[in-house]
């Protein structure tokens, strides 16, 4: 018999994928998540719909979830890219965006546009023109505050976390002091808006949400290689010719627009990125961000979709998704922290 | 040529390195020593452009390293520091590989292929090359960074303590090597040692530095001698004529 090339020794290679089983297990993962993801987008989109199927009101049914499932899939899609190109630029696999407070900066500046501008601000809040506006706040924001503190100034982990969280806190309680002065009615509909969840988000955003977060992981994905190059630290990451300084702002801006758009549509989230970035380090085990970021994306797409339909169409809950996903992510960080005995 | 002038780095009002000016020719190996804290690795990672000096210039084969972009300097330059922070999740060919970026942009055609399995050949990581680096040990893992240092075929290379952690066995081999590539590929090889009897064997200059200047600067022969090197490591030293050259004898 004739070796095939599958049965030949591989030949000295450099690729991400170390050997054959190291290629089959990335597969392996990969199939399992998008398995889980069509049955549960399957799922969604069509289990419980009382109406005549493929009626009027069956399509409307259906537009409608479709529009929670793109939702799903834009979180999942800005937490995931946002957190390992965060976690790679700052060479530390525990913090997050979100646990450095990237959300509560933009409850923040939500907040202080309300309180500001009193009832008016509440309009300043909606529409596309607002919602742009924000986005480019809190990129020029977070840019400033995060270079600020994440270049180099804190090589210690504890440090850099206690930071985060301190950081985190001060923005939520200046959020929350300003939220105590605002009336009654400006209050509640502020709270509306910040409280998005998943059954009820800000879906007018997805028109102009999606095509930016795509543009954004599409410059992530050709970004991948220097990303690579930045994983070895910011010495290695010299020597081989990228300016550290620059490619870091470069990162936390987009970190930051991805950021906000994921909270514009169903508000702040602490762990999902985290969550994210953890299985697809661990499915993936490799430095690769092209082969990360889908990793990534999908489970983070499997997690929230998987928890939407059970609450939703189990429990019927579909609110308290964000909540329920924030609490696993939330158990596995302790779980890691605790069983790792170190940061 | 490497030209330095009036470089000068204070860490603190106590703590000033410089001024240093001096000139490391083109081609061959030359020896950085020097007691602890004299200054040797803030010299070498401020020609390495990995810290910003405070006044004076540096200058490796005519480029400026604080004006000219990293990405150009990277393709004549490679630097290794005394530690590396490093990623778990790495064979040590993918370690190696990444030091073809400045030529490649992360497409690795076969020809890089090929210069990468060359410096893994050249340290003698063959066996080792799809192990990850937290499966190394110490020294086996300082080669790594070594190969990922040569792979980025630099005419200029500069290495901090590159010998740490290693055994007699490959200490000397990778000394070897090192001579190898100055003589056979023409590179400037500036490296930190501790044992000045490996800088006088295998190196053609050497400088010394001691309190953050430089005091001494010229070939083995020159500074083989009691006073010179009793005077630059506060230490008696005597130095007796070995098998293979001169020895300094310090214990
Ligand atoms: N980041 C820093 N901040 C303040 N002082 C520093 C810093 N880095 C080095 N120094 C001081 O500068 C002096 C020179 O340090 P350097 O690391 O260049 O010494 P060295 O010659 O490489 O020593 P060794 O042989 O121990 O590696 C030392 O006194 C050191 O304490
Ligand atoms: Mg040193």
């Amino acid at each position: 018999m004739f070796k095939t090339a599958e049965e030949l020794p591989d030949p000295r290679h450099s690729g991400p994928l170390t050997d054959r089983k190291h290629r089959r297990a990335y597969i392996v993962a990969v199939a399992l998540m998008v398995a889980l993801s069509v049955s549960f987008t399957a799922g969604i989109l069509l289990w419980n719909n009382p109406t005549e199927p493929f009626s009027d009101g069956w399509w409307l049914i259906v537009g409608m979830r479709r529009d929670s499932l793109l939702t799903i899939c834009l979180v999942a899609l800005c937490h995931a890219v946002a957190t390992i190109a965060f976690q790679t630029a700052v060479n530390n696999r525990i913090i997050t965006p979100g646990i450095m407070g990237f959300g509560s900066l933009y409850t923040l500046i939500q907040t202080g546009t309300v309180f500001l501008f009193g009832a008016a601000g509440v309009n300043a809040l909606v529409g596309v023109g607002p919602f742009f506006a924000q986005t480019i706040a809190m990129m020029l924001l977070a840019t400033l505050l995060y270079t600020w503190l994440l270049s180099g100034k804190f090589s210690n982990v504890h440090i850099m976390l206690l930071v985060g969280v301190v950081l985190g806190g001060t923005l939520g309680s200046l959020s929350n002091f300003m939220q105590r002065l605002l009336e009654p009615s400006t209050f509640d509909v502020l709270t509306a808006r910040l409280f998005g969840n998943i059954s009820n988000a800000r879906t007018e955003y997805l028109p102009y949400a999606i095509p930016i977060a795509l543009a954004v992981a599409v410059v992530f994905w050709l970004w991948a290689p220097r990303l690579n190059v930045m994983a070895l630290g910011r010495t290695t990451a010299q020597n081989l010719g990228l300016n550290h300084n620059v490619e870091l702002i470069k990162i936390l801006a987009l970190v930051s627009v991805l950021i906000s758009l994921a909270t514009a549509l169903v508000g702040p989230m602490m762990f999902l990125g985290f969550l994210c970035a953890m299985l697809a380090y661990q499915f993936g085990d490799t430095y690769s961000h092209r082969l990360l970021f889908p990793l990534g994306v999908l489970a983070g797409y499997t997690v929230l979709s998987g928890s939407y339909f059970i609450l939703r169409h189990v429990w019927d809950a579909g609110g308290a998704v964000t909540v329920i996903v924030e609490l696993i992510g939330g158990v596995v960080f302790l779980y890691f922290i605790l069983r790792k005995g170190r940061l | 040529m490497i030209t330095l002038t009036d470089v000068q780095k204070d860490y603190s009002s106590s703590v000033q390195i410089g001024p240093v000016t001096t000139e490391i020719e083109a081609g061959g190996i030359t020896a950085l020593v020097g007691p602890n804290g004299a200054g040797k690795s803030t010299i070498l990672t401020m020609i390495g452009r990995l810290l910003d000096l405070d006044s004076g210039q540096i200058t490796v084969a005519g480029h400026d390293v604080v004006n000219t972009p990293s990405k150009a300097i990277a393709r004549v330059l490679s630097v290794l520091r005394q530690e590396n922070h490093f990623v778990t999740r790495l064979t040590v060919r993918q370690l190696v590989s990444f030091g073809r970026y400045p030529h490649s942009r992360g497409r690795l055609t076969l020809g890089d292929e090929r210069y990468i399995s060359e410096a893994i050949d050249f340290l003698n990581l063959t066996d080792l090359e799809n192990r990850y680096l937290d499966q190394l040990s110490g020294g086996q893992r300082q080669r790594a960074y070594v190969a990922m240092v040569l792979a980025q075929q630099t005419d200029y290379v500069l290495l901090d303590e590159p010998l740490n952690n290693l055994d007699m066995q490959h200490a000397v081999q990778m000394m070897k090597q090192l001579r190898r590539a100055a003589d056979e590929l023409g590179r400037t090889i500036v490296i930190v040692l501790h044992d000045i009897n490996f800088a006088a064997h295998y190196s053609d200059k050497i400088l010394a530095m001691k309190n953050g200047k430089v005091v001494q600067h010229g070939t083995p022969a020159e500074m083989m001698q009691d006073h010179v090197l009793s005077e630059i490591f506060n230490t008696d030293v005597t130095v007796i004529d070995g098998p293979n050259g001169r020895l300094a004898v310090y214990y």
